[in-house]
């Protein structure tokens, strides 16, 4: 069976009366301009800002899901970890935008490039989990490559060497997130490395 | 007012005034009536397949066997966008309508190719497309209406493309989006959702045409209470999927409404036991309440995501010297499923044909049509299982074809390529991919004595007999169009050619090789009297995904059918083919 985390709560959100009411009262927001209204709320939502230095890490799944990373957590060669920062001025996870998610991981740190080295904190890395492709979540992993794979388009991503683009059709790496550890727990160093997600607008 | 927004204000009366022009021009736009749609006028192509049965049929005969060979591009006109271009060109008394990846609606003079007036749709920023493409519009009195991949339908005026009204008809923050062009119908404009991916339970929606207001919504998964809920356990059934992302077939004569049903969620069986109704299935909803008055479920507890989401169509059907009203659809399960809807009832079995290599069915009951199945194809969580067809199916959404002259049933086919997955327990997360099996263990094997993938072939449904096949290296990913003049159009192979076939013999009579790959629905109109052949190019979304693991697949064991990685350029152009003067 499957473990459905807030299958229950769908359910009651979205069950047989609560559909029309949710369809009626989405029905009635249309015609306002949300992404506008998202763009703007990047910049003053603490729950949508990019993630700032300072912000610990947290995992957005799982049993520990909300719960801070210390570099122990992240075992060497496992299956990256999805997190969200964690802005400690409200003690919450910024996870108001997809576009925060962040993939969590440690490899041999013999096999990290220099400049992804001088990023990662006890070994640990962390990048932008949202492809600079089409925005897909990235959320293939080959456990024997080490590499990931976005599952739209099959890009393939070194997260040894800064999640340079290896195959496929992206053409920037993921912005990669730099890391300290403070308090004994994963904390940004610095701004992303690059713009999160990408295109498609054409014409 | 912000700079931007002043520069559209500024910019509107200019886009907006040659639409205008050309509408005054030709005494106004063709008003689209319910007479109209049951009885769409030869000249013209008024909805997704050209009739509310889904034939892809034109009568019309000015381009025929003896004269094809002449077919020429009388114009064209490049879309500006990118990824796969799947949308018909739909035509009323000469505006020509088509849309685009990214929710574009372009409108354009159907005799020149100039373009009137083209909607854009405000994507929000987060929002990521597994499928971004969009498959047309629909029209009815004097709007155009076009569905987006944030799960609006949007109404448009015909003549000038100003919105007339929008509505939400789910979350796309929870998954749901949409690509297919809207099925209307006694005033009700119905639209089904994608997500079967996401975890979504899949719905139709049945809105007001006038005011886009919400007339009523049948889910395709029954609720607590309701028949088929017994088929699910637990809370499986809310997040279990049945998308519905083709435009659904109409009878006018007991006015119901026929659509297909996609995967169960996520994608293999043993994460969600039971028969799952009404997932992989057929469904019959009535236009003007929305009740479910009949199904079949084509095969149950789905492991292999077989969406059965391309819609059946309305056939005349023999049998035993007893005309039926039948239903056919030729499966992504790799067989062709010949069904009785009666008048409007439940959906009787009538005959299942195994059309492509299939492994994984062991008999099917001559009574009902349940399949039984060999357990050891049957992917799960944690095991290695190789199958065949392969996800993609024996055929996926490319629309078959019929043609009243010929009688016969014409499918775009993929044979020789069988896949792999194993299940993987997933959290659930909303707006999330959900697939239950780790992505590099979709996996696609091309058969070791294949000589070819593409086909199409020919079916007599009353005999149950496969009158012609044509045979292709490339797979096919291309719908197709058959007309009065005894022709079958389709493009669909990474070659780029779009061909027409003999529909008596299946001859290819006529190729034109096009900037890219053609995966959209051609369609045919006149214009005084001049008959074209409009279709658009655009390779990407799911043909470019084939092309992807076939290059895998061959890398890892290398095939004779494919010595080098195949690439097909991408772009979207509309080709406008006439006959030489």
């Amino acid at each position: 069976m499957t473990h459905c985390e807030g299958c229950a709560a769908r359910g009651r959100r979205w069950g047989r009366r609560g559909v029309l009411g949710g369809i009626l009262g989405l029905a009635a927001a249309a015609g306002l301009p949300s992404a506008r209204r998202r763009a703007r709320a990047q910049e003053t939502d603490p729950a949508r800002m990019r993630p700032q230095p300072g912000d610990r890490i947290a995992f957005a799944r799982g049993d520990r899901k909300g719960t801070l990373i210390a570099p122990a957590d992240i075992a060497p060669g496992a299956k990256p970890a999805f997190a969200y920062p964690w802005d400690p001025a409200r003690g919450a996870m910024r996870n108001g935008t997809r576009l925060n998610q962040l993939l969590v991981l440690r490899l041999d740190d013999a096999a990290y490039a220099a400049e992804t080295r001088a990023r990662a904190a006890d070994g640990v890395v962390a990048y932008s989990a949202v492809c600079t492709h089409q925005k897909c979540t990235v959320m293939g992993w080959h456990p024997d490559t080490h590499l990931f794979i976005c599952p739209c388009h099959e890009t393939n991503f070194d997260p040894a060497d800064g999640a340079r683009v290896l195959s496929g059709p992206a053409r920037r790496s993921l912005p990669a997130l730099p890391l300290k550890v403070a308090d004994g727990v994963l904390t940004v160093a610095g701004a992303f490395t690059g713009r999160v997600g990408g295109p498609p607008q054409q014409r | 007012m912000t700079r931007k927004t002043l520069a559209a204000a500024l910019l509107a009366p200019a886009v907006l005034l040659p639409g205008l022009a050309f509408a005054m021009s030709h005494g106004g736009y063709s008003t689209v009536t319910d007479e109209r749609l049951r009885n769409p006028e030869p000249h013209n192509w008024l909805m997704y397949r050209g009739n509310y049965e889904g034939w892809g049929y034109s009568p019309l005969e000015q381009i025929d066997t003896g004269n094809v060979a002449n077919l020429r591009p009388a114009w064209t006109f490049s879309t500006s966008v990118g990824e796969g271009h799947q949308s018909p060109a739909i035509v009323n008394d000469g505006m020509m309508y088509i849309t685009t990846p990214q929710n574009q609606v372009v409108a354009l003079n159907a005799a020149t190719g100039d373009e009137i007036w083209r909607f854009k749709h405000e994507i929000p920023e987060e929002l990521w497309q597994v499928h971004p493409t969009n498959r047309g519009v629909a029209l009815y009195g004097d709007n155009v209406y076009v569905t987006t991949t944030d799960c609006h339908v949007v109404a448009l005026n015909a003549a000038t493309g100003e919105e007339v009204w929008r509505t939400a008809t789910d979350s796309w923050e929870n998954g749901y989006y949409m690509t297919m062009a809207p099925l209307i119908a006694e005033g009700m404009l119905m639209v089904g959702t994608s997500g079967g991916e996401y975890g979504i339970r899949g719905h139709i929606t049945a809105l007001d045409t006038e005011t886009g207001e919400v007339k009523w919504v049948r889910h395709s998964i029954p609720a607590p209470g309701e028949f088929g809920h017994d088929t699910w356990e637990g809370d499986d059934w809310v997040t279990g999927g049945a998308s519905i992302w083709l435009t659904g077939h109409y009878d006018s004569e007991t006015g119901v409404s026929y659509w297909g049903t996609g995967n169960a969620a996520p994608w293999t069986g043993d994460m969600h036991p039971g028969d799952n109704l009404y997932t992989t299935s057929a469904i019959a909803v009535r236009v003007s309440d929305g009740e479910l008055v009949g199904y079949h479920q084509y095969h149950w507890n789905d492991s292999w995501d077989w969406d059965e989401v391309s819609t059946p169509i309305l056939v005349p059907l023999e049998r035993d010297g007893q005309m039926l009203n039948g239903l056919a659809h030729a499966g992504r399960n790799g067989y062709l499923w010949v069904l009785d809807r009666g008048m409007g009832s439940d959906i009787g079995f009538v005959d299942a044909y195994k059309y492509v290599r299939q492994d994984v069915f062991t008999s099917i009951d001559p009574e009902t049509g349940r399949p039984s199945y060999d357990d050891a194809k049957k992917p799960r969580v944690g095991r290695f299982t190789k199958f065949c067809p392969s996800l993609w199916g024996g055929k996926d959404w490319p629309p078959e074809a019929y043609n009243p002259k010929t009688g016969l049933f014409y499918i775009p086919v993929n044979e020789n390529l069988c896949g792999s997955l194993v299940g993987e327990v997933q959290e659930y997360v909303p707006g999330e991919l959900w697939l239950g099996v780790p992505i590099p263990d979709i996996k696609m094997y091309l058969h070791e004595d294949a000589g070819h993938i593409g086909e199409v072939q020919a079916w007599n449904l009353n005999t149950g007999e496969e009158v012609w096949t044509q045979n292709f290296k490339s797979f096919n990913w291309g719908p197709l169009l058959t007309t009065g003049g005894g022709l079958v159009f389709g493009g669909g192979t990474w070659d780029r050619y779009f061909r027409a076939f003999d529909a008596e013999t299946g001859e290819v009579l006529w190729q034109f090789r096009t900037n890219s790959g053609i995966t959209a629905v051609p369609s045919s109109y006149a214009i005084d009297g001049k008959q074209y052949v409009a279709v658009q190019a655009g390779w990407g979304v799911d043909a470019v995904r084939m092309e992807d693991s076939l290059n895998a697949a061959v890398e890892e064991t290398p095939h004779p059918l494919i010595d080098k990685k195949i690439y097909t350029p991408t772009g979207g152009v509309l080709w406008v083919f006439a006959l030489d003067e």
